[in-house]
This record gives C-alpha cells, sequence and structure tokens, in this order.
C-alpha cells in the first residue's frame, strides 16, 4: 500500500492541478486507498504538530509561527490557507512528500477551522496547540459561542505537550480549568500570551461588545473583571506591552524588546505574542537565537486581505478583511480613517454567514467624519441602512462588486483607499484588482 | 442598480429649536447577558426613529441586580446564550412580577429569541431541565437537537411581510392566549410543524428574528413608539423617517436563499 498510495495520490494531485480544479481531491483519494496516510507521515516528524485554531486571525498567526521557527533553521510543513481541514492536510502534504512518502520537514504548523480541528486531533494528537480566541464568527454554523468553546477545548484536551491559550479572552483562557478537571489522557503544559493592562481596552471580548446604548462597557466581562481587577492574572509567557506606529514592545523572560512591524493592526500584533509564545513552546529548552527570532517577527508581512497594502493608481489601496462584529471593530480602530477613502463590502454567501446581525454589534461612528465613498456587495443596502442609523453619510450604493470598485477608483483619484470586505467579497475584489495592478489572487 | 448617495436630509434630526414632543424612556432588558445577534440594533432603530419622529429618547438599561426603573415607556429585551439565559434566570424570576404587570396593562414590548422563550410559560431544555419563565406569553418551548438556522420570511395581517433571520433549537408552541406575529413563507418560525412565527399579546411583540429586526422591519418599530407615545401623552403624531433604504434592503434580502 505504502508503495502505491503515494505516487498514485500525487498524480492525482497533479491531473487535477492541470484541470485547475479542486485542491482538497487528491487528498479525498489517498483517504480511500490509504487511511493512514496522514497520520503516518506526520508521525514521523520529530518535534511533531502543532494546531492553530479560533475565530480570528488563524492565517496570519500561523504565518508568523512558521517565518519565526525557519528563523531557527527549522524545516516546517504548513498547510496553504484555505485548506484548513482535514483533507486538505492529507492533500497539501501529497504536495510536499517526495515520491516515497517522506516528509522533509521537522515540524508541521497546522491552521485549522474550530470544527475541523476537532476531527483533525481525534486522528492526530498534536504536541503543541495555539488557541486564538472565540469570537462572534459564522454562528449560524456551529451555533453558539460556548459550543465553539469547547471544540477549542476538546482540541486542548488532544495536545500532549503545551497548550499556547489567550489569556484575555475568558472562554479561551477558563479552557486551562478545565484541562484539571477533564478526565484528560494527558497534562499538558498551558502557557499564556497576554496583553499589557493599558491595550485591554482595545481588545473587546463579545461579552463586552454591547452593555449599554452610550458606549462599550467600562468593565465587561473579562478575566480581570471577573475576578476583581486587582486580583493578579496568570503570568504570561509572552506579553505585548505597547504597540506604536510601526513597532511595538514585547515582554519574555522578564525583559522587554522593541521591534519594528510589518503588520499592521493590534490585532494582527497581538497574534504576533501569540506566535511567539507558540514557537518559544516547540523550540522548548533547546538553544534560541532570541535576536534572529524577533527580527523574523518584524519581518512577517501579513497575509493576503489581512490589512495587506496594494498600490492602485500610484496610491495604497487596502484591504481589510472582516468577519464578525470584533473583527470589524478592531479594523476601524485600528485603520484611523483620516485621509482615507472608504468602501465597505458586505456578501452574505456561505463563507461570509448569512445572518446580517452582527453589522449591528459595530460602531460605526469613526467614520462619521469622513463619511463612506462606496458601499457594495450583495448586501449593500443592509450596510447603508446600517450606516443611516448611525448618521454616517455614504456616497454610491452598488451592490455589484466591479461596478462599485471602478466608482471607487474614478472618484478618488489621488486618495489612500481602504476596503473594509468580507471573505467572497474580497475574493471577488482581488480577482478585479488583479487586472488593473499586482494582486496574489487566491482561488 | 445604482442610487446615489443622499445625504441623510435635514428633517431626520431634530432641529434644536423645535421643541420635542415629549421623552420616551426605553428599556433594555439584560443588554449584558442577552445580546447575541445584534440586539443592540433593535434599540438603536428605536432611539433613532424616536428622535426622527420628533420625540426625544432615554436609552435605559437593566441588567442583573439592578434596580428597576419606576417609569419607562417600551422595553426591549433579546436573544442569549444557554450561559446567558441561566445567569439571568433567578432575577428574571424576581420581576415577574413587575413585568407581567407592565405587559397587562399595555405596555410596548418587543422580546427576541431566549427573552422571548422565557416571556414564556416554560423552557425545557433537551438534556431534562426544566427552566421555568415568567408566564406574560402563553407559549412553551421544548429544546431539540435541530437546529432552526436561516433566513425568514413572513406574513403579517397587522405589520405587512417581517424580514429577518433565525437561529434556535428550541421549538415553541403557541397557547390559546396569544395570536401568531405572522405565518411563515420562507424558514421555519417558531418550530418546525406549523409555520407560524413569534407570539402577539397586548402590546407584547415577541418573535425568534435577529437581522436585526427593526431595521428592516420600521413597521413594528413605528408600532411600538406609536403605542408607547399614545399611553404616555395620549395622541401620537408621527414624524417623517426616511424609509428609502429600508425598503431597498428589505427586497435585497427576500431574495436571499435560505
Amino acid at each position: 500500500m505504502l508503495s502505491f498510495s503515494v505516487p498514485l495520490g500525487k498524480l492525482v494531485r497533479t491531473l487535477s492541478r492541470l484541470r485547475g480544479g479542486g485542491s482538497a481531491f487528491p487528498g479525498l483519494v489517498v483517504e480511500k486507498i490509504d487511511p493512514g496516510f496522514m497520520q503516518r507521515t506526520l508521525a514521523s516528524l520529530p518535534l511533531g504538530v502543532a494546531v492553530v485554531s479560533g475565530t480570528n486571525g488563524k492565517t496570519t498567526t500561523t504565518k508568523m509561527v512558521v517565518e519565526l521557527l525557519e528563523s531557527q533553521g527549522l524545516k516546517v510543513f504548513t498547510n496553504r490557507s484555505g485548506s484548513n481541514f482535514t483533507r486538505g492536510v492529507a492533500a497539501s502534504l501529497l504536495g510536499d512528500v517526495d515520491w516515497r512518502g517522506r516528509l522533509d520537514a521537522d515540524i508541521a504548523i497546522l491552521e485549522l477551522d474550530e470544527a475541523h480541528a476537532v476531527h483533525f486531533v481525534n486522528k492526530v494528537e498534536p504536541r503543541f496547540s495555539l488557541l486564538l480566541n472565540v469570537l462572534r464568527d459564522q454562528l449560524d454554523r456551529f451555533g453558539e459561542i460556548d459550543k465553539t468553546a469547547r471544540l477549542l477545548e476538546h482540541i486542548a484536551s488532544k495536545t500532549t505537550d503545551t497548550v499556547v491559550l489567550n489569556r484575555e479572552d475568558p472562554r479561551v483562557a477558563r479552557i486551562a480549568n478545565a484541562l484539571n478537571t477533564l478526565d484528560a489522557v494527558h497534562h499538558p503544559e498551558v502557557r499564556y500570551f497576554g496583553l499589557d493592562e493599558s491595550l485591554r481596552s482595545t481588545f473587546p471580548n463579545d461579552d463586552e461588545m454591547r452593555t449599554t446604548g452610550i458606549g462599550p462597557s467600562p468593565s465587561g466581562t473579562s478575566v480581570a473583571a471577573e475576578t476583581g481587577d486587582d486580583v493578579d492574572l496568570a503570568p504570561a509567557d509572552v506579553v505585548l506591552r505597547r504597540v506604536g506606529a510601526q513597532d511595538a514592545d514585547f515582554e519574555f523572560d522578564g525583559e522587554t524588546v522593541t521591534t519594528s512591524m510589518k503588520l499592521r493592526g493590534v490585532y494582527n500584533i497581538f497574534n504576533a505574542a501569540a506566535a511567539l509564545s507558540l514557537a518559544r513552546s516547540v523550540l522548548g529548552t533547546g538553544p534560541v537565537d532570541t535576536p534572529k527570532l524577533v527580527k523574523a517577527l518584524g519581518e512577517v508581512a501579513p497575509a493576503f486581505g489581512r490589512g495587506e497594502s496594494l498600490t492602485v493608481d500610484g496610491q495604497p489601496l487596502e484591504l481589510v478583511l472582516v468577519k464578525n462584529p470584533s473583527g470589524f471593530r478592531l479594523g476601524l480602530k485600528s485603520f484611523p480613517a483620516g485621509g482615507y477613502a472608504t468602501m465597505i463590502a458586505i456578501n452574505d454567501n456561505y463563507a461570509d454567514g448569512r445572518d446580517m446581525s452582527w453589522l449591528w454589534d459595530v460602531e460605526f461612528d469613526s467614520l462619521r467624519e469622513g463619511g463612506v465613498e462606496v458601499l457594495t456587495g450583495v448586501r449593500a443596502y443592509d450596510m447603508a441602512l446600517r450606516l443611516q442609523y448611525d448618521d454616517v453619510h455614504f456616497g454610491v450604493v452598488e451592490p455589484d462588486i466591479t461596478a462599485a470598485l471602478r466608482a471607487f477608483i474614478d472618484g478618488s483619484r489621488g486618495k489612500p483607499k481602504r476596503v473594509f470586505c468580507t471573505y467572497t467579497s474580497m475574493l471577488a475584489i482581488r480577482r478585479e484588482l488583479a487586472k488593473i495592478t499586482i494582486v496574489e489572487v487566491v482561488s | 442598480m445604482t442610487s446615489e448617495a443622499q445625504p441623510t436630509p435635514d428633517t431626520q434630526t431634530l432641529p434644536d429649536a423645535q421643541p420635542s414632543k415629549g421623552t420616551l424612556r426605553v428599556l433594555q432588558l439584560y443588554p449584558r447577558e442577552m445580546n447575541i445577534y445584534g440586539d443592540w440594533g433593535n434599540a438603536l432603530v428605536l432611539k433613532q426613529r424616536i428622535k426622527w419622529h420628533g420625540y426625544t429618547p432615554e436609552l435605559l438599561e437593566y441588567n442583573v441586580g439592578d434596580e428597576f426603573p419606576d417609569d419607562v415607556d417600551i422595553i426591549v429585551g433579546g436573544g442569549g446564550q444557554d450561559s446567558g439565559q441561566l445567569v439571568i434566570q433567578n432575577d428574571l424570576q424576581a420581576r415577574a412580577a413587575t413585568l407581567k404587570q407592565l405587559a397587562d396593562g399595555g405596555a410596548p414590548m418587543l422580546v427576541i429569541c431566549g427573552l422571548y422563550q422565557l416571556f414564556g410559560k416554560f423552557f425545557k431544555t433537551s438534556t431534562g431541565p426544566v427552566i421555568p419563565g415568567i408566564g406574560i406569553l402563553d407559549v412553551e418551548t421544548h429544546g431539540t437537537d435541530e437546529r432552526l438556522i436561516g433566513n425568514v420570511t413572513m406574513k403579517s395581517a397587522e405589520f405587512g411581510d417581517i424580514l429577518g433571520y433565525e437561529n434556535h433549537s428550541g421549538q415553541t408552541t403557541l397557547g390559546p392566549g396569544v395570536e401568531p406575529l405572522g405565518t411563515v413563507t420562507k424558514g421555519a418560525g417558531n418550530n418546525s410543524k406549523d409555520g407560524h412565527e413569534g407570539a402577539r399579546y397586548n402590546n407584547v411583540v415577541a418573535s425568534y428574528l435577529h437581522g436585526s429586526l427593526l431595521p428592516k422591519n420600521p413597521a413594528i418599530a413605528d408600532f411600538l413608539i406609536r403605542t408607547a407615545a399614545e399611553r404616555k401623552f395620549g395622541s401620537f403624531v408621527p414624524g417623517t423617517p426616511d424609509d428609502g433604504y429600508a425598503s431597498l434592503a428589505r427586497e435585497h434580502a427576500a431574495r436571499r436563499p435560505r
């Protein structure tokens, strides 16, 4: 079986690539003819498997962990974004193994969607897991936030060595307690990444999202508030202390390190703390070249659509992916509107989430001064209605993304531009932009 | 499909010179625990439309352990997760008499999803325990393993077509003491069987629909405001809110798949 399934799977992969077809199909083929392929291949890695999961920031964080570990000379296997489910992992593996089925890597860093991660860890127990956050995202898929938290808890319970948790997200931080009470087979070490107190207010969690008509709750139900502000939080392995315009301070091993950052947006930079903590766990007690690690952190560029900047008409055009209310609020906070022309693109396809309620959990006051130039996407009129109720002026409302993008570019010549977009509208916008500028088009 | 922008007309925000027709107080029930699907949208729409109709809105909130304000004109409450429902359960029971007196006396209320269930007689969860409701609405809810999720459209004699989005696993059946809010034309509604959605009792409107409900269904918002104004001032003198974008959003939403 071994000598036959891998070449066949690779052949299917090559053929389906030539056809321009589905990325997971070869994974399906190899799963059918050699069900042990993925487990066997991943089990051969000397440092095992690390899983990155959570609602927001998986893609950028995974990219950061990979680059951090590569800076230390490790060979890293990772799954391409968009194949963050078991069969996708198998398909990605097929691309990287040699014809005898050997994977030339020290460790696999896998980005996995919460629900798929549960299936994955039942097949392959990860040595490390990094659990980022539980936010209101695609609730129509998972039902409720607490249910999503239980999915992450399951991932943690299957982790053999170290679980890295977000100390500032109460639903994630609580997983540490659950690990103690569960009849867990493994008792992984728990590490946290955390925020300086001065930054906590910029990271509302979902419980704090809306408790008053006047503004966000002063205390909400962050862990700190639940236990009383004076109670010490668990010590964190890595703490994000400060975010500047182009640099940030991280504290670890009792020292604060300042580094320039290519990443934009406070939430991306908080995820850099997460990535740093996971990388430190993987590197363990072995020798760590800290200056190189910090340098690599500073050089990570955003993943597509996560605040990346393109050039259109000699002006920057930034794409900010917004998938849920917290992400949208953080996006508005991280990328101030001043001096920019703004477009908002809202689709409600399956991958975006069909329920439009989330738009009402975002405050758009910060756009009031400059207004919004163009609204587009299938739910452009829902967005218009939302802005009307926040007294934010807007220009063109055009559901067709191609026409809207043209109107946006023509109407805002000579100005830097920013587009807040849901997932499928971002894909459509990238396809259009690819006709006029250099864009990595992701299918 | 392009529609040129009109800046929000000045008639929508009351010129300072024009005297207010009076203050209407809107109370949000448990916004800290029951806010899961854009429930703020309903409170915001009431606040803005009260203003656009020429009155002065005052938004209040009631959370577990707070003192219950004795002078409220509209009550609005939202959905929560199971954990949120457990947190508010005892406090809600302690406020049951007050709320029932208000509802029986004709106070306008809007309760969505989780609070709709708890305004009923009980919620029997799928795992067994029964959460008692406060019995304002003659409805009962049974937890199931089936989740009813997706876009909903329904017909209501009172409000015309109502649009929204449902996401619930509790199935609610109506007793003789209430009327359905509407009959679904797409989606499930109260349960997977009888085609009814929501409940009406006195001036209480109860529904499973998020979206949020009021932005795309301004007729319901205006019913709550009109009722409140008539109870407080004896009459309601409407303003002229611009519902052009609400109409367009409704048209587009109605065409979306389940």
